[in-house]
């Protein structure tokens, strides 16, 4: 350094810029995450991406509206890897909106082992979701079947009369996963309660 | 030989002790950096041009002549992956490293020491990627865009060093990002206001926002990639309660801003060379540096029509639709200011500017296919077709490397002190720009006849159209070597340049010598 330098305008402050920075690329590496849990609720609102209200709905006190019919389509499909066989009994039927319907789809655990599934629900269109009220559904436990058993499963479902009018048909898939090793002690309990028997 | 020159050379002297290998391990230099930058992108660049070489000789032929299906698939992977983490953005942050600090009348960057960290973690990046090629297995094949649960459920052993990998490439990009905007907001010689400085510079100042908004975002989807395979996450699996197509919106939300990353400081270049080489005043340089931010801006609220086919509402995808249409506008602008520019300009067309004249019209048929892509009727066609192939090589070859190509003939002459072989680099030009057409126009009518993307196999009614491409890419690869031995022989000798060799050129870098001295504007020049 030479002695004769001038002062210079003080050195401007990288620091303070660097922090700011750094802050927002933290920040943006959080927001990466915070969009699993964002995107969750964006969908339960929106129905967006065929999530349906999997909860029990009210009783239906809705009144009929016999003016409209609705195709309503079941579509089942299991998880690759999982061995057991899932159909609805009928694969499609008619209701008016505010009509209550039962449907009833069959399992079975072809294996040699006691297994438990869940089956989680898709609608189509999206923004049919919303309107879907199901007041009884094998989807929301968890299911236990024994080797080599079979079971019918209930739905019962009601469409909101206030279902937009452009949704003439809907389709509500099921997809089945093993859950077998996720189990919750109380399902997994049923299977004593059989082979005490 | 003027007593400036002699001080020059005893300051590099006093300043630089290392010499040999050490000094490329060690230096802090601006121009150094860039130059490995730019090295190390070009060296990439060919080694992502050969898996792209291997892709179009499997596909000269219909049927599986040369390669496995799996091999074909980890090719179109690693070549995207190189081409965009390798080629394009490195060669940006080298031309950053070494135009920002002249440009802006600063001596250096403004965190020398991080500026050599940011280049050097690069090659262990990609030698990482690179070797997971050769594990059991094979390397990552689930297409650069990595989509769950191609990537978890269903990819090789070797998807750790993939995800090592990109962190590496991010961390580097984010430290190259932020010592850009540290550089350009507290370095800038007294007078330059940001309303003075060049359009290098703001695109890459936008750019390196971007950078650094959206690369962590990257890291935070490799991550959950990562514990989805390897630690029983359920990110993006179904049967734990995740969902895949979140996966897209997250690499999209990243993805999106991504490919503007790669375009804005092409913007620059041209911004640059269209002036210089028609002798007028860019036209209307505040509308340029207004429409870069709305690009910028608009960049984040666009990601999801690249996932027009995952079942969307329609209100959704018409909000994305007409978002993307929207980014039209400011891009018209910019094409329009630079036509506006060459009006009645005295123009002549050496190489960097035949370079920025082929950028303005096939940058611009990019965008005409990108439009039609962002209409969600069609693009259900459209889709995963051989038309998305073409409108994004349309894009990022003659719209990205292009750019760079332009750029490092208009600045060779800066950099080595040596006029460039105008004769070779016009071959270069020529052949480059009918092989490149002859590569990719045709892929339009593929992709409209329903060819898919990422397929090693394709039915007989594609073999003739095909066969036409893979020439025009054996060409447009070979043209690339008249590219190297162009840099090479001007690296090693010519013509001496001046210190500014091109009449019309504007800017700080053309004040100091050719080639320019290792340290430039120790004292600040006064900006008026």
């Amino acid at each position: 350094m030479t002695d004769n330098n001038p002062t210079p305008n003080p050195r401007p402050d990288n620091a303070r810029v660097i922090r700011r920075l750094l802050f927002v690329v933290v920040g943006m590496f959080g927001f990466g995450f915070a969009l699993v849990p964002l995107y969750e609720v964006f969908c339960d609102i929106t129905g967006f991406n065929g999530r349906t209200k999997n909860e029990q709905a009210a009783v239906n006190t809705r009144q009929v509206d016999t003016s409209r019919t609705i195709n309503v389509q079941f579509i089942t499909r299991v998880n690759t890897g999982m061995p057991w066989g899932f159909k609805p009994e009928v694969t499609s039927v008619r209701v008016h909106p505010g009509e209550t319907k039962v449907v009833n789809f069959l399992a079975n655990n072809p294996t040699g082992q006691n297994m438990v599934a869940q089956t989680v629900p898709s609608v189509a269109p999206g923004e049919a979701g919303l309107y879907l009220n199901k007041t009884e559904c094998f989807c929301f436990n968890q299911q236990p079947l024994a080797a080599g058993a079979k079971t019918k499963m209930p739905m019962q479902f009601y469409l909101d009369p206030d279902i937009p009018k452009h949704i003439h048909t809907l389709t509500l898939s099921y997809t089945m996963y093993d859950m077998t090793a996720n189990a919750q002690p109380d399902v997994l309990a049923t299977f004593e309660a059989t082979s005490a028997d | 030989m003027s007593t400036v020159a002699g001080e020059m050379d005893h300051n590099d002297h006093h300043h630089h002790a290392p010499s040999g290998i050490t000094r490329w391990f060690f230096t802090t230099n601006h121009k150094d950096i860039g130059s490995m930058y730019l090295w190390f992108s070009f060296i990439m660049f060919l080694v992502g041009g050969s898996m792209a070489m291997v892709i179009r000789a499997e596909l000269f032929q219909p049927g599986l002549q040369l390669v496995e299906p799996h091999f074909f698939n980890q090719m179109t992977t690693v070549h995207g992956l190189i081409m965009v983490f390798g080629a394009v953005m490195p060669a940006f942050t080298g031309l950053a490293n070494w135009m920002v600090p002249m440009m802006i009348g600063a001596p250096d960057m403004a965190l020398p020491r991080m500026n050599n960290w940011s280049f050097w973690i690069l090659p262990f990046a990609f030698a990482i990627l690179l070797a997971s090629l050769f594990m059991e297995g094979g390397g990552p094949a689930f297409g650069w865009t990595f989509y769950a649960p191609l990537s978890t459920t269903y990819s090789s052993d070797s998807t750790a060093l993939f995800v090592f990998s990109v962190h590496i490439m991010g961390i580097s990009s984010i430290m190259g990002a932020i010592n850009v905007i540290v550089t350009i907001m507290n370095m800038r010689a007294p007078g330059m206001t940001y309303m003075k400085m060049p359009l290098f510079v703001w695109t890459w100042f936008i750019t390196a926002f971007l950078l650094i908004a959206v690369m962590p975002v990257l890291a935070g989807a490799v991550t959950m990639v990562l514990t989805d395979k390897y630690f029983g996450t359920s990110f993006f699996d179904a049967a734990g309660g995740g969902d895949p197509v979140l996966f897209q919106h997250i690499f999209w939300f990243f993805g999106h801003p991504e490919v503007y990353i790669m375009i804005l400081p092409s913007f620059g270049i041209i911004s640059a060379i269209i002036p210089a080489f028609s002798r007028k005043r860019l036209f209307g340089y505040s509308s340029m540096v207004y429409a870069t931010a709305a690009i910028a801006g608009l960049s984040f609220i666009v990601w999801a029509h690249h996932m027009f086919t995952t079942g969307m509402p329609v209100a959704a995808e018409i909000f994305f639709m007409y978002a993307t249409m929207l980014i039209s506008v400011p891009t018209g602008v910019k094409v329009f200011n630079w036509v506006a520019t060459m009006w009645r300009g005295s123009i002549s067309f050496e190489t960097p500017m035949l370079f920025a004249l082929a950028f303005v019209i096939l940058f611009t048929i990019g965008g005409f296919s990108g439009l039609m892509l962002a209409i969600t009727p069609v693009d259900f066609q459209y889709h995963d077709t051989y038309f998305v192939v073409a409108h994004f090589h349309y894009v990022l070859v003659t719209g990205a490397i292009f750019s760079i190509m332009a750029a490092a003939y208009y600045w060779l002459p800066k950099w080595t002190g040596h006029m460039y072989n105008e004769t070779l680099a016009k071959w270069h030009f020529w052949t480059s720009l009918i092989s490149v057409n002859v590569l990719f126009f045709p892929m339009h009518f593929a992709g409209l006849a329903g060819m898919p993307r990422r397929i090693p196999d394709y039915s007989l009614q594609f073999a003739d159209i095909n066969q036409i491409v893979s020439i025009g890419g054996f060409a447009f690869g070979l043209s690339q070597l008249i590219f190297l031995a162009v840099v090479i022989k001007c690296v090693r000798g010519g013509e001496k340049a001046s210190a500014k060799p091109w009449e019309g050129a504007e800017g700080l870098e053309w004040t100091v010598p050719s080639p320019a001295p290792y340290h430039t504007f120790e004292t600040p020049p006064e900006v008026k």
